[in-house]
């Protein structure tokens, strides 16, 4: 299911322009990292997949959907979002209730929905705390919560803000994990994060947006290979990238492989 | 004498089964940028709200052993005493914000203006803090219409506006822009020089290492291993319990094994990989 974006404006009701005029087409099954700096519009910007936000001017389309036509309930059932602020999200009494409320909530029959359920918390590793209340858990593990009730919808086109921030490295290879599993999937994934390192390991396309535009998208590869570029939008390339660069090697170094490969090579 | 003593620390939650943390000794100086770095669940949080006083006061629950700030004893304060000379960013920035002020700049006042102090003092502290997390175009703006790094952003400079003699930050830049990030790493650096003790809980390793003085890892609400950051961050044992390394250390842990690199020591700094993988 294509995401199609046509020169989208969105002003805030205090009068702030979070985004002036962006145009993008993502396609089915693609995995596209959104980076940028803080208050870039990151969030703005994927609140009006799912009809959080509809658009000042321009139009955003989920397939043949413009979102402006169908409600926020209705896109549910095609777009996945899981909030930076897992709180926001958050509201039932045990987490396999909360995981299996969506599903419940967009109509699938109670075999299909509890075969969804299971398959999100078994991929989110959540098995062990399916009786446990939401907020006796520690942020992370919330936030892996909110994860595991999205990923339950089984929606086209699933989006995560941040879904590493505060995650160990063996919780951030879960999140790595649940991605490839998508993508294996045929799912589209976007996905907003900070952690360029984790970005430059996991996704295809990068976007990166800079005061409610945007000022690069592309390949991995490309995108990460211009520093000066990325700094305006206050983002640094991955720690091999500005590694390879200072050792002089001439391709862009996104992965360690890579890295070793190239090296060995020099 | 030390700044923060922890004397065998033990501790657990009203509702929880086992210790969370247990055994933790550990002598801080004044001046000192201490790092703490673990998985989840390993007790970081809970290690800031005991130095914040939170444990036990706040939280309840059962608590061993002593800590120490600047000679008195948490135990023998109230959690208002405290709080004059320890302060805690938590870790979910977004539960930080009062409530009730209208603006960015209220908001961060707020903690002067409860201490009592004088109008125009109140403003150039404000003012300064604001300007150091580089927030200052944030001043008229309501602070529930910020986003996630902006919201971060006021929940810290709330707390340094206060110059606690011990400050507490725990993941400061978990919402951050990479070079938002290495700014806060800075200024708490200069923070450390000028006299105020940090003990800040990051996963940032990189920046750690160029930053702190030095880098405690819990693990099981226990320490595993303390001590420089380079020493820390790059040993064997981390990597054993699931800690996060850098990228570099990483890499070089690998091209060790096909005889790319050659030195003794591993890499945690991009300076310290360009010098190994020059030679
Ligand atoms: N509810 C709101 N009302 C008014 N302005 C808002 C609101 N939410 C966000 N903004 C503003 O819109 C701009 C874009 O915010 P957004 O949350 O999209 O940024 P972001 O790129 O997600 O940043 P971060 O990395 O910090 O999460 C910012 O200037 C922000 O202050
Ligand atoms: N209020 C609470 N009541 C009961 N148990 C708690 C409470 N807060 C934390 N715990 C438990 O104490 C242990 C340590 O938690 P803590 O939040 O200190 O870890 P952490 O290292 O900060 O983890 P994270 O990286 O996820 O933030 C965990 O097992 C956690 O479940
Ligand atoms: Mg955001
Ligand atoms: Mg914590």
């Amino acid at each position: 299911m294509k995401i199609i974006i046509n020169n989208l404006h969105f002003t805030y009701p205090t009068g702030l322009e979070a985004l002036k005029g962006i145009s993008l087409t993502i396609n089915p099954g693609e995995q596209v990292a959104i980076v940028g700096q803080n208050g870039a519009g990151k969030t703005t910007l994927v609140r009006h997949f799912n009809g959080l936000l509809k658009p000042t001017s321009g139009a955003i389309s989920i397939g043949e959907w413009e979102t402006t036509k169908y409600s926020t309930a209705k896109l549910a059932s095609r777009v996945g979002y899981v909030f930076q602020n897992p709180d926001e999200q958050l509201f039932s009494r045990d987490v396999l209730a909360e995981v299996s409320f969506g599903p419940r909530n967009l109509g699938y029959e109670k075999s299909k929905a509890d075969e969804l359920v299971k398959r999100a918390m078994a991929l989110t590793e959540l098995n062990d705390k399916a009786e446990t209340n939401p907020y006796d858990l520690s942020p992370t593990w919330r936030k892996m919560v909110a994860l595991a009730s999205i990923i339950a919808m089984d929606t086209p086109i699933i989006i995560f803000d941040e879904p590493t921030t505060g995650q160990d490295a063996v919780n951030v290879a879960r999140i790595a994990n649940v991605i490839a599993e998508l993508k294996r999937e045929g799912r589209t994934v976007v996905t907003i994060t900070h952690d360029i390192d984790f970005c430059a390991e996991n996704f295809e396309r990068i976007i990166a947006l800079a005061k409610g535009q945007v000022l690069l998208d592309g390949l991995a590869r490309d995108v990460l290979g211009q520093g000066e570029i990325l700094a305006q939008t206050y983002v640094e390339p991955p720690q091999l990238t500005r590694l390879g660069k200072r050792l002089g090697l001439k391709e862009t170094i996104t992965k360690q492989d890579q890295f070793l490969n190239a090296i060995a090579r020099d | 004498m030390a700044f923060v003593i922890l004397k065998d620390l033990a501790y657990q939650y009203p509702s929880s089964t086992g210790l969370v943390l247990e055994n933790i000794s550990l002598q801080i100086q004044e001046g000192e940028f201490v790092s703490i770095i673990g998985p989840n669940g390993a007790g970081k949080s809970t290690l800031c709200y005991a130095l914040a006083g939170f444990v036990p006061h706040f939280f309840k629950g059962e608590i061993s052993g002593e800590v120490e700030v600047d000679g008195r004893k948490s135990s023998e304060s109230t959690l208002d005493e405290w709080a004059l000379n320890v302060g805690l960013a938590f870790q979910n920035p977004f539960n930080q914000i009062s409530g009730a002020k209208y603006t960015v700049f209220e908001e961060i006042a707020f903690g002067l203006e409860n201490i009592g102090v004088p109008r125009d003092e109140m403003k150039k502290r404000v003012e300064d803090a604001m300007s150091l997390t580089g927030i200052s175009d944030l001043a008229d703006r309501s602070p529930y219409s910020l986003s996630g790094g902006q919201q971060q952003r006021v929940a810290l400079t709330s707390i340094l506006v206060m110059r606690p003699r011990l400050l507490v930050l725990d993941e400061p830049t978990s919402q951050m822009d990479p070079v938002g990030t290495r700014e806060v790493f800075g200024v708490v650096r200069k923070m450390a020089e000028e006299g105020m003790t940090v003990v800040m809980v990051e996963h940032k390793v990189e920046w750690i290492a160029n930053f702190a003085d030095r880098v405690i890892a819990l693990k099981d609400g226990q320490i595993l291993i303390e001590g420089k950051p380079n020493e820390v961050l790059t040993s064997d044992l981390l990597i054993e319990n699931g800690f996060g390394i850098s990228r570099y250390t990483s890499a070089a842990r690998e091209a060790r094994k096909r005889g790319l690199w050659k030195k003794e020591k591993l890499p945690v700094t991009l300076d310290e990989a360009v010098e190994g993988f020059k030679s």
